[in-house]
C-alpha cells in the first residue's frame, strides 16, 4: 500500500508465501483459521469459523449484491487532476499513476446502476486499496453524479463506504467534496427518495462526516471501525487507552448512530427489504 | 505583547520600539532626522516581510493570539447582540457562540467558533474545538434564523472538531454531516467568513454558504500542516513544506475557486488594528447582505448546490 507504515518489519511477502502455499489459502487474522480461497469466495470473504469480515473491494461487493449481469458502471476512467501539484515524499501524480497500475482502478470509488432483486438502484462503492479509500475530487464528483442519477431516474441510492477520510493531496478541494455530496443528498431527500449508507471497515474522517452518516438507513458491517477522529489521535488527546470495542459497529449501534449491523451474507436481502418499505 | 511576537515580526517590532524610545528625545534636531530615516526603514521592512510571507507564516498569523475572535467582531461590528445558548439536546458548547445581532439596518443570526485568549478562557472554550453539541447548537440557530427569515453569518476559526472519546460517542461525524446537508438547503442567505483557522471538517461544519469570504491572513484546508506532516512525512518537522504543499492561504483558495472574496487586513495582520479590520469586514458584509437578501429562497438553494457542485478538479 505504501500508505501506512508496516508495523512489523520482519513480515515480508516471502515469509508469508511459505506459510500459505500457492496463494490458495488465506489465514483469518482473527482466529488463525486457514481457509481455502474458493471456499472463502463462496462465503463472501467472511471467516466461516469466527465470522471475521475480510476487507474486500468494490468488484466483490458488486458481484454478490446485484442481479447477474445487471450492473453497469459509469465514469469509470475519471481521474484526479492533481490540482495543487502536490508533492510530499513522492509526487501525487506518480502516486496516482502507480496506484492505477496496481489496482486497475482510476480512483477510490466505483459508481453505476444495477438491479437488486429486480429493483434498479444507483450505487457507489469505495475501495480502500486506492490510496486508503481517500475522498478527493473524483470520489466527490462520481458520487455526486450517482446521486443525481438516483434523483433523475427516481430510484434508490446505495453507497458503501470504506475510507480513511478526505484525500490530503487535494487540500481544501477534498474538503469541499463533503459539502458537494451532502448537498446532492439533501436534494435527493427532498424528493423523498431513499438513501441507504453502508459502512465497512474502516470508515473514518471526512467520509463519515458527510455521506456515510447521512443515510435514511445507516448500516454497518460487523466490527467495522467507524468514527470521525482516528483511534490513535483520540488516544493521544485523552492520554488513556480506549475502551474495548470503541468506534466499532456494535458501539455505534449501541450509541444510536447506525440502524443495523448486518452480516455480509444478509446484506443483499436487507437492502431489498428496506427498499420495499421506502420505495415503490 | 512581547510574548506573542512571531519570529518574522520581531525585527519590525524591535525597530518600532527603538523609534518609540527615541521619540522621548525628539527636541534634539539630529534625532528627528534619525527617526524619520528609521521610520522609512521600518515601512520598507514591513512591506518586504508582509508581501513575501510564506504559507507557514500565514498559518502563524492566522493563529496569532491577539487576532480578533468571533465575539470581538460581534462587539465591534454589531449592536443589540443577544447571545443564545444550547443545543436543547445535551448542553451548551462554549466553543461555538451564537445569537441575533444587528449590523446597522440588517438583523442577522451570527454563529462562530470561539477561542480563548489565556489558559483559563481557552479551557472554557476548549481551544475553539467544538463537540457534537456545538454543531447541533449551530444548526438549531440556523433553523431559528430560517424560521424568522434572518440571514446567517458564520465565523470560522477552529483548530478542528474535538477528537475526544465523548465526542465520538455523541456522534461528531453525524453532527457535522447533518450540518452540511441542512446548510445546503437552508432557505435564508448564509455568508461564511474564515477569520482565523479553517481546519477541516470542524470548520466546514458551519461553513456551507452562498458567499465564502476569507480574511487575508488565514488558512483553510483539509488538515493542519502539522498533522499533514506527521502523516505524509511521518514526522512533525515538515510543517513548512506541508503548508506549502497544501496551498491553504486565501489567495490559494481564491485561485482554487473555493472562496469568493478576500477581506484585506491591515498591514501586519488583523491583530495590529482591530478597529480597522472590523470596519473593513462590516462594510463588505453589508455589501454582500444587500445582494443576497434580494435572491429568492429557491434560487438561493439552487445556486448553492451549483456552487459546491463545481468544486473539484478531475480528468475524464
Amino acid at each position: 500500500m505504501g500508505w501506512f507504515k508496516r508495523s512489523k518489519q520482519n513480515i515480508s511477502p516471502d515469509s508469508q508465501k511459505r506459510e500459505i502455499p500457492d496463494g490458495q489459502w488465506v489465514k483469518c487474522p482473527e482466529c488463525d483459521e486457514i481457509i481455502h480461497v474458493k471456499q472463502h469466495e463462496l462465503n463472501l470473504w467472511v471467516c466461516h469459523k469466527c465470522d471475521y469480515h475480510f476487507r474486500i473491494g468494490s468488484d466483490a461487493y458488486i458481484s454478490f449484491l446485484f442481479d447477474d449481469g445487471s450492473f453497469k458502471e459509469y465514469d469509470k476512467k475519471m481521474k484526479s487532476g492533481d490540482p495543487l501539484e502536490f508533492t510530499d515524499t513522492k509526487k501525487y501524480k506518480d502516486r496516482i499513476n502507480e496506484t492505477i497500475k496496481k489496482s486497475g482502478m482510476y480512483d477510490a470509488v466505483r459508481t453505476g446502476i444495477g438491479k437488486i432483486n429486480d429493483v434498479k438502484v444507483s450505487f457507489g462503492c469505495m475501495d480502500f486499496k486506492f490510496i486508503g479509500g481517500s475522498m478527493g475530487s473524483v470520489v466527490g464528483e462520481k458520487l455526486a453524479r450517482a446521486i443525481d442519477r438516483a434523483y433523475e431516474q427516481k430510484i434508490p441510492m446505495v453507497i458503501i463506504s470504506q475510507s480513511g477520510g478526505a484525500r490530503m493531496m487535494e487540500g481544501a478541494l477534498s474538503l469541499m467534496q463533503m459539502a458537494k455530496t451532502s448537498s446532492r443528498l439533501a436534494r435527493l431527500a427532498d424528493a423523498n427518495l431513499p438513501y441507504i449508507s453502508i459502512m465497512t471497515d474502516p470508515t473514518t474522517g471526512g467520509t463519515t462526516a458527510s455521506y456515510a452518516m447521512l443515510g435514511d438507513i445507516n448500516i454497518a458491517e460487523p466490527k467495522a471501525l467507524i468514527g470521525f477522529a482516528g483511534p490513535r489521535v483520540i488516544k493521544e488527546t485523552i492520554g488513556k487507552d480506549l475502551p474495548q470495542g470503541f468506534q466499532r459497529s456494535e458501539f455505534l449501534l449501541e450509541k444510536g448512530f447506525v440502524d443495523l449491523v448486518v452480516h455480509r451474507k444478509e446484506l443483499r436481502h436487507k437492502i431489498s427489504q428496506l427498499i420495499k418499505y421506502m420505495h415503490q | 505583547m512581547a510574548k506573542n511576537t512571531l519570529d518574522f515580526e520581531k525585527p519590525i517590532i524591535d525597530l518600532e520600539k527603538k523609534i518609540e524610545e527615541m521619540k522621548a528625545y525628539e527636541d534634539n534636531l539630529d534625532i528627528k532626522d534619525e527617526i524619520s530615516k528609521l521610520e522609512q526603514k521600518v515601512d520598507q521592512l514591513k512591506k518586504n516581510v508582509y508581501e513575501n510571507l510564506t504559507r507557514w507564516q500565514r498559518v502563524q498569523l492566522a493563529r496569532h493570539p491577539e487576532r480578533p475572535y468571533t465575539l470581538d467582531y460581534i462587539y465591534m461590528m454589531t449592536k443589540d447582540f443577544v447571545e443564545l445558548h444550547g443545543d436543547r439536546l445535551f448542553k451548551d458548547d462554549k466553543a461555538i457562540v451564537s445569537g441575533f445581532a444587528e449590523i446597522d439596518e440588517y438583523k442577522v443570526m451570527i454563529i462562530g467558533h470561539q477561542k480563548g485568549r489565556d489558559t483559563k478562557s481557552n479551557l472554557y472554550r476548549n481551544f475553539g474545538m467544538p463537540n457534537p453539541e456545538g454543531y447541533r447548537k449551530a444548526l438549531r440557530m440556523m433553523k431559528l434564523a430560517e424560521k424568522f427569515n434572518r440571514p446567517v453569518i458564520t465565523f470560522l476559526d477552529t483548530p478542528g472538531a474535538f477528537p475526544g472519546l465523548e465526542a465520538e460517542e455523541r456522534g461528531q461525524a453525524e453532527a457535522i454531516a447533518k450540518n452540511l446537508l441542512e446548510m445546503s438547503r437552508l432557505k435564508v442567505p448564509i455568508i461564511v467568513v474564515i477569520i482565523g483557522e479553517g481546519a477541516s471538517g470542524g470548520a466546514l461544519g458551519i461553513g456551507v454558504g452562498d458567499r465564502i469570504l476569507m480574511l487575508q491572513n488565514t488558512w483553510y484546508s483539509v488538515i493542519a500542516p502539522e498533522s499533514c506532516s506527521s502523516i505524509l512525512w511521518r514526522s512533525w518537522e515538515y510543517k513548512e513544506q506541508a503548508a506549502e504543499a497544501l496551498k491553504l492561504t486565501a489567495e490559494d483558495l481564491l485561485q482554487q475557486k473555493i472562496i469568493d472574496r478576500i477581506v484585506p487586513e491591515p498591514l501586519g495582520g488583523a491583530h495590529k488594528n482591530h478597529d480597522e479590520i472590523a470596519k473593513t469586514l462590516k462594510a463588505i458584509l453589508k455589501e454582500e447582505l444587500a445582494n443576497l437578501i434580494k435572491v429568492k429562497p429557491e434560487k438561493l438553494i439552487q445556486n448553492r448546490l451549483e456552487k459546491f457542485g463545481k468544486m473539484g478538479v478531475y480528468e475524464e
